[in-house]
Order: C-alpha cells, then structure tokens, then sequence
C-alpha cells in the first residue's frame, strides 16, 4: 500500500506542477501504517465522533494525507488529479472550507497543529471520551517555540490520548537541519518536557507497527514517536537530498519515478 | 438632552466576567483559557465556579489559540482572555490560519485596550488590536462602550456567532450608562442622541466621551448626531451611509490607532457609498506612554474636549 501511496503522490504532483514531493514520499509508510492499521476510524463516516483523530501540523505534505485518505476511501482516488487546482478540495496546504472528507484541519503555517491537538485532546478527556489523537509533524518544524508551548501544556496535562509523531528525515529547505539549527540531543529534549518517547525507523513498516504498539504504556504521559525517515524514500536518485522538499518532477521524470517504484 | 447618566464607574472587564459567567451557567460548553493573568482579565468569576471547565495554559499565548481551536473543533466553546497586545498581536498567525481560516467559534477578550490602562505604558496598552483583527476573514470584532454591555456583548459573542470574535474591553473603571434591556445587535449600532449638523461615530471607552461632546456641541448650536459602534466588523454600513448622507460631516472616536481601527472602517463605507468631510479622533500613530488614565486621555487627545473641537473645525471647514 506504501507503493501505491507513493505513486499517487508522484502522480497528483507531478500534474500540479508545484509542491513537496520529498517529505510526502518520505512519510508513505508512517501513513500507510497509521491509517490502515493502527486508527480507528471509518472513511464512511468521517466525522464519527469516536474516530481518532490526525491532526497533520506540517501541511506541505498534504498530497501524502490525500493520497492515503482515498486509498483508505475517504474520496475517489481520480480526485487526487485536482490537487493545487483552481476549486479543489485539495489545497496545496489543507483547507476545510473546501469540505474535503477526513481532513480534520487547515494548516499550514508551522508549529501550530500540536497546540491544536493539545486542544483536542482535553476536550476529549473533559467528555470521557477513549479516541485518541495523532499529530504530525516536521523535525525542522521543531524549531518553532509554540511546539515546546504546546509540549509543556500536554504533559501538565497528562495527555495519554495524545500521539505526536516526528517526521525526523535530518533535512529542511536550507539543508541538515543540525547545520540550520540543531535539535539534539531531540529525544532528550521531549523527555525533559515529560513525554514518552519512541524512536524506530519510519520507513520499516515493522518497527512504525511496534512503536504504536508502544504507545499509551506510559500512563499519564503524551508519546513522541520520533520516526527517523528518509527524504524521497523510494526513488533511489532522489533519497536524502533536501533539494527535493519544494520539488516536483516533470511528466518524465514521475514516469520514470513510478516504474521505479514498480519494480520493487 | 441625552437620557444616559452615568450609574457609577465600573470597568469593562467587568462586565466581561460577568457575561462569561452568565453565559457558562446556561451552557456546559463554554470553557475558559487562562494565560496566568486570570483575575485581571476578568475570568476569575467563571475559573471559580467552573474550576474544571477552566483551563490554565500559562504565559504561552500562541498555545492558547491552537488549544482553543481544538477544542472548537471538538464543540466546545472556549473564551481566551488576556492584554489585547498580546492576544491580538503575539497571536495573530495562530488566530488567522487556526481560527480564522478554520472558522472556528472561539471568543478572544482583549484586555487593557488603549491609554486609560494608564501606569504600564506603551508595552501593555493596545492601540493596534482592532486594526488587527478587522482584517481578518471570518472574524468578528465587538467594541463595546461600557461594564454593561460589555456584559451584554460577552454574551452574544458566545451565544450568537458561529466563528471566531475578538471583544475589546478595558482597564479603568469608566462611566457605566447602558442599561441591560438596551437592544444589542451584532453590527447594528445604536443611536444615543438624534442630531442632523453632524454626527460623532464612536467606540469602546469613547462613546462616553462622545455624548458629552455632543452636549458642548450643543451650547454653540450645533446639533449632533451621535451613534456606538460597537461592532466594528461586520461594520453597520447602513447606519454610517445614512449619517454622511443626513448629516453632511463625521467625526470618528476610539481610543485606538486612528490608523486601521474605527476611523478606517467608517471611511471604507463612506468614500464608496458618500463621501464627506471626516475628521478622526485617536490615537494619531504614536505610542502611549505612564501616567493617570485621565491625563493621558488628555495628552493623546480622546476627550470630549477634543472630539467637539474636531467637530467644530469640520463643521466650520464645511461651510
Ligand atoms: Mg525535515
């Protein structure tokens, strides 16, 4: 399912001539994962009010949200051919005024989605509810203070309902991101604001399913899954280079992208 | 010739309180957010009797807005208060992309609004926040002139709008001369005193100031009109359009940047419906400074002094 998902990012990409393609390819297997195995959720009923909730803070990558949401039925996969385009419900960054089913928030800007799901997450534990709430999230987006605003409310708040999940791929637009702005030691950092933390590889279906095994055994305490991933995963000729976070690839190229990926 | 007297000074963040209180009594979804300065904006009511349903987050505003817009998005009804600088200004891409363009219903109460805050200074008076604000898609901006519909106004605001809504309230305890049973309507604003040679359109503290402009206007013969804005957006086009067409002159009042606040939006309607002489009463683009409430009303130039000296150069200007 990762495969598809990959090629359908390349595909809505590639026709919509602008947008992210690296973190997108990157964060496949974090979604296939989550969405198809690990949320409870119904595609027929998007807003079920027991669903689990994903709020996704870094919307650039939205074409990975789009491209899992209608594999997993939220909407027809040919819609995926609209994004970017003028009265679509898929937004270069997600908007929920253009009435997409299953997205749960507009964002965009950065460092705001945690605050959010911190919101979200009270409101659940004030109504008794047992959903649970995933939040997603860039490691360069770390950067910003909110993200520590909101990680210090989660844990002062004993938010085991809440799952935040970093997109640890090592890169942002300027390049690495410990030559940007360093973020180690990363994992310690969200330890000393309280939270559980997990680390595994975000591309390993495997270690992405034990991880949110993991989550929730720490009682009274929010997760972090810092998921270390690699940019472009997938296509070889583009792994790891950061040039390719803003990028999108030409008709050629997304051809010859998806026969790569055919063949594995 | 106003029938408004003044029942005694009381702050508009009072009345604030008070109107959040009222309306968490009728409704278990109303929940309140506390940056560490509950008491001085006014939430220490509701926090006291809805210990549960108040939620303190700390000297972290932009993680006030994110958690208010979550729990909007899960149907509650939050109310996030503290200096209107901070929550108008440290917050404002948080309340354009989480609120805003989410359209989510959450009540942000702007305190210590404008000069009269008094002794803190520059730092801690808002003067830019309607402006702010105002321009924001989907959002809604309150304004009102006293304690009483403040609490008035607090209530509507939760009750009656389905989107997001900054209210504006003050410090200084100010003439409260509304009376409850007055008919508040989001963007209709009222008429106070009926006149034709001009009218004074003013908001917040100012109205106060306006009626008794209007009252020295009158001992030079001059008959004003005067009108509370209260909602400053959506702005009651019909109400200003029918004051330059009636009246011929318009002086605007707030205790606000002249630049972007009450002045702006009245002159947006009437250079496009019917141009007429305006003259603006504010904040003319500085900052404020420490002193009196009083003496700086004085030194900026929002009283009633200035608003009928404004008038009377307009008036002369025109004819
Ligand atoms: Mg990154």
């Amino acid at each position: 399912m990762a495969t598809t998902i990959r090629k359908s990012v390349i595909s809505s990409l590639a026709r919509a001539k602008s947008g992210h393609l690296g973190g997108s390819l990157g964060l496949a297997d974090i979604f296939t994962t989550l969405y198809f195995s690990v949320l409870t959720h119904n595609p027929l009923k998007p807003k079920w009010t027991d669903r689990d909730r994903v709020i996704l803070s870094i919307g650039h990558v939205a074409p990975v949200l789009y491209a899992t949401l209608a594999h997993c039925g939220y909407f027809s996969v040919e819609e995926l051919q609209t994004l970017r385009k003028l009265g679509s419900r898929l937004q270069g960054h997600p908007g929920r005024e253009h009435g997409l089913p299953g997205l749960e928030l507009s964002a965009g800007s950065l460092g705001q989605g945690l605050s959010v799901a911190v919101g979200m997450a009270i409101a659940a534990k004030m109504d008794h509810k047992k959903h649970r709430i995933y939040s997603i999230h860039g490691d360069g987006e770390l950067q910003e203070g909110s993200i520590w605003e909101a990680a210090m409310a989660a844990s002062h708040y004993k938010l085991d309902n809440l799952i935040a999940i970093v997109d640890r791929n090592g890169l942002q637009i300027d390049g690495r991101t410990e030559e940007v702005m360093s973020l180690e030691p990363l994992a310690g950092k969200w330890q000393s604001f309280g939270w559980q933390v997990i680390e595994c590889d975000g591309n390993s279906i495997e270690q992405l399913l034990s991880a949110f095994g993991n989550t929730g055994t720490a009682q009274n305490k929010p997760t972090v899954i810092i998921a270390e991933t690699i940019m472009g995963k997938g296509i070889r000729s583009i792994e790891g280079d950061y040039r390719w976070h803003g990028k999108v690839p030409t008709t050629e190229k997304a051809v010859e992208f998806i026969e790569q990926l055919a063949k594995q | 010739m106003n029938h408004l007297i003044n029942k005694g000074n009381k702050p508009t963040k009072t009345g604030f309180g008070e109107g959040l209180l009222e309306a968490g009594l009728r409704n278990p979804a109303v929940v309140c957010i506390g940056a560490d300065i509950t008491t001085s904006v006014g939430c220490n009511f509701f926090a006291e009797a809805f210990p549960l349903r108040f939620i303190s987050l700390g000297i972290a505003e932009q993680n006030c807005i994110g958690v208010a817009a979550g729990l909007a998005l899960e149907g509650k009804i939050p109310v996030f208060s503290t200096y209107g600088v901070f929550a108008a200004l440290r917050t404002t891409d948080q309340i354009r992309v989480s609120l805003c363009y989410n359209n989510l219903h959450v009540v942000i109460g702007g305190a210590h609004a404008g000069v009269s805050v008094g002794p803190d200074g520059a730092t801690h008076q808002a003067l830019e926040d309607l402006g702010m604000m105002r321009i924001l898609p989907n959002m809604t901006v309150l304004s009102p002139c006293d304690a009483t519909q403040t609490r008035v106004a607090t209530i509507a605001a939760i009750e009656q709008v389905k989107g997001p809504v900054y209210l504006r309230f003050g410090r200084e305890a100010m003439p409260d001369f509304t009376s409850g049973t007055m008919t508040f309507e989001i963007g209709k604003s009222q008429l106070l005193v009926a006149g034709d040679d001009l009218t004074i359109i003013a908001t917040g503290h100012m109205v106060w100031e306006a009626l008794q402009a209007a009252e020295i206007l009158e001992t030079k013969g001059l008959k004003a009109r005067v009108l509370n804005m209260h909602t400053i957006k959506p702005i009651d086009k019909e109400a200003i359009i029918r004051a330059a067409s009636e009246t011929g002159a318009i002086v605007t009042a707030e205790e606000h940047q002249v630049i972007g606040g009450l002045a702006s939006a009245v002159s947006e309607v009437v250079v496009q419906n019917c141009p007429v002489r305006m003259a603006f009463v504010g904040m003319q683009d500085s900052f404020g400074e420490s002193g009196d409430p009083g003496e700086l009303m004085e030194k900026f130039g929002m009283t009633a002094e200035a608003i009928a000296s404004a008038a009377l150069r307009l008036v002369s200007r025109q004819t």
